[in-house]
């Protein structure tokens, strides 16, 4: 193994000391026995059962839960759908200013998207609930999607589609039964990236979002403003933990097929 | 007991399979086949060969029914097939680069055509296995794509493309992926499958070599025309042009202009201070009308010596030898500069070979061994 040279050493402790000092104390002090954030006061898990108590925190979790599992389907379908137009259809009249207009809501203020679409649903009276919520994460998140699939779609071998019809496919079964199950991988990336996104939303959702329907970040966000409290760090700590979990095990995952296809090809050349 | 050849393009009542008739396909400005009528019957093992953009893959694609006809008709079995879709079409195609499903197994993959036509379960496996059989895959029914070699993902495209029964199978460069050890072996494999199955073969290929093997007949194209149909040893014997005679095999052409000798035979004046050729041409050839000689270098032989009564004899001083092996091919210079290929078969071993570099020699052939061409 090659030694590390200093500088190296002080660079990564640098670089990760910056980036993970806050979640580290976040979650220490999320076992905090005392009341007072900066204080330490001795390990307890108290606030933990706090939380799971607390009716207020476990609807807004529910909430968001629900959002994000409805509305990243949805930016899933719709994205895909784009995606597979704007790569497939070849040359049209104003390709480049549709493709365009697909990404444009990457970089976008989310005040102005917020913002337009309260505007929209004031103007079509749609009462603010958890379906405006659910309608404005698909809009948003769906072009995260489409850039997404259509990266993957750009390297699909398009005969593929041609040999599903030239054996006796329509359109719609050929894209079912090989498109879809091949770019599988992309897409699903792409629902587990509108759904991340849906659940950590608060600019979008603090517009469109009625009394009754307070998604978990805005929750945290309105009590962190009277105060934070060690029961808003133990449910940071728990999210943490989710995310670090998804994340692990879908690498793990992609690396396991990565290693078996590798396996599989070097075997199929030595019996050949 | 006698064996009729096949050659249903001689016989005027025979009814072809697919018919194009003067096909044109336009890409925008583009015209990638052009006023093109051509026959091909059943069970012909047809090839399509040319340069890459000669338009040979756009005419497999109309066939398959990826590419609509810009003018005129293409019929399949008497049926006009402009608005009939590919997935209607009893026409099967095995893709370039195979286009194997790789999340299906090789017995799906198979399968995957007949299962669009719902067959039940039983016959599916029934068909699915004789195809397994006939391309010799038994042992990989299970496998994925990317767990067998090239030469069997090759053999699994061909049992796909074949499972359905299609009236005709379109092969788009099926060969092109494997290493020519294999791909000779694969030549055969292909022709005996043919044979067995009775379907119509169309091949696309760039291979002159592939196309000479397994073809019935050949059609070489150039710039969205066919230029020459014929069975191989026609194209290869009698080209009806120097793009065909230069395109298929090494050739020599001497241009000169014709003047008639005997019947059927005229000189060709071909160098300043040189006797004329003599050549026999079936086409007429008008007092000092410019042709062109194409004789393959196989057809000429080389001596030390001056031959004595040879039709045609040339001297001329050896400057490069290329030894294959079984052939040595030797490039001799004639006096005006030309140069012309020789070939011989080295029946003798190298050691003993009595021509050299820079050695003054004569070529010589036969009045019948060339084909006087006119363009």
């Amino acid at each position: 193994m090659k030694r590390l040279s200093i500088f190296n050493v002080t660079s990564l402790t640098l670089g990760f000391t910056f980036l993970y000092l806050p979640m580290v104390l976040l979650v220490i002090y999320s076992f905090n026995e005392s009341k007072l954030v900066t204080v330490w006061a001795g390990f307890s898990t108290k606030w933990y059962g706090e939380l799971l108590r607390d009716e207020a925190f476990l609807s807004a979790a529910w909430i968001t839960l629900e959002v994000a599992i409805i509305s990243s389907t949805f930016a899933t379908i719709l994205g895909t759908m784009a995606a597979y137009v704007l790569v497939n259809s070849g040359r049209f009249f104003g390709r480049t200013l549709f493709s365009g207009m697909i990404y444009a809501p990457l970089v976008m203020p989310e005040v102005i998207t917020g913002l337009s679409l309260l505007l929209l649903f004031i103007g079509i009276g749609l009462d603010r609930g958890v379906l405006t919520i659910v309608l404005a994460h698909t809009t948003f998140s769906m072009c995260f999607v489409s850039v997404v699939v259509s990266s993957r779609l750009v390297s699909f071998d398009r005969s593929l589609e041609e040999a599903a019809l030239d054996l006796g496919c329509n359109r719609f079964d050929a894209f079912r039964l090989v498109t879809l199950p091949i770019i599988a991988p992309a897409v699903i990336s792409g629902w587990l990236l509108a759904f991340t996104l849906s659940l950590d939303d608060l600019v979008i959702a603090s517009f469109v979002s009625g009394p009754s329907s307070t998604t978990l970040p805005i929750k945290i966000w309105s009590a962190v403003r009277l105060g934070v409290s060690p029961e808003i760090n133990a449910l940071s700590t728990l999210m943490i933990g989710i995310v670090t979990v998804g994340v692990i095990s879908a690498s793990l995952v992609s690396k396991r097929n990565s290693v078996r296809a590798q396996r599989d090809a070097q075997a199929a050349e030595r019996g050949a | 007991m006698s064996t009729t050849v096949f050659a249903p393009w001689d016989d005027p009542n025979a009814k072809p399979l697919i018919r194009f008739k003067n096909v044109t396909k336009r890409f925008g400005e583009f015209v990638a086949i052009d006023d093109l009528t051509q026959d091909i019957y059943e069970r012909e093992f047809f090839a399509l060969l040319g340069p890459s953009g000669c338009g040979k893959t756009t005419m497999m694609r109309m066939l398959a029914g990826f590419e609509s006809v810009s003018e005129g008709t293409i019929e399949l079995a008497g049926q006009d097939i402009a608005n009939v879709p590919p997935n209607q079409r009893a026409v099967n195609m095995m893709f370039q680069s195979y286009a194997l499903f790789p999340h299906l197994s090789v017995y799906d993959n198979i399968a995957f055509g007949l299962k669009r036509d719902k067959m039940p379960k039983d016959k599916i496996d029934a068909r699915v296995s004789e195809m397994l059989k006939l391309t010799r895959l038994e042992k990989f029914a299970r496998r994925k794509p990317h767990q067998i070699s090239g030469g069997q993902r090759q053999r699994v495209a061909l049992a796909r493309s074949l499972a359905k029964g299609p009236k005709l199978l379109l092969l788009d460069e099926p060969l092109g992926a494997l290493d020519k050890k294999l791909r000779q072996d694969t030549q055969f494999e292909l022709m005996d499958i043919q044979e067995t199955t009775g379907t119509t073969f169309v091949i696309v290929t760039h291979d002159q070599e592939e196309a000479m093997t397994v073809a019935s007949r050949v059609a070489v194209m150039d710039e969205g025309r066919i230029i020459q149909v014929a069975t191989p040893s026609g194209i290869y014997e009698t080209p009806n042009s120097v793009y065909v005679a230069d395109f298929i095999g090494d050739v020599n052409i001497i241009s000169g202009t014709a003047q008639a000798a005997k019947k059927g035979q005229y000189y060709v004046d071909w160098g300043v201070n040189q006797a004329p050729i003599l050549a026999t041409s079936e086409r007429p050839f008008s007092e000092g009308q410019e042709c062109h000689l194409a004789i393959r270098p196989e057809k000429i032989s080389i001596t030390k010596e001056k031959p004595e009564e040879a039709e045609n004899a040339v001297e001329g001083k050896v400057l490069d030898i290329a030894y294959l092996g079984n052939l040595s091919t030797y490039h001799v210079e004639l006096p005006g500069g030309q140069i012309i290929k020789a070939q011989t078969a080295n029946t003798r071993r190298l050691s003993r070979r009595d021509i050299t570099w820079e050695d003054s020699v004569w070529i010589r052939w036969n009045a019948t061994a060339g084909v006087l061409l006119a363009e």
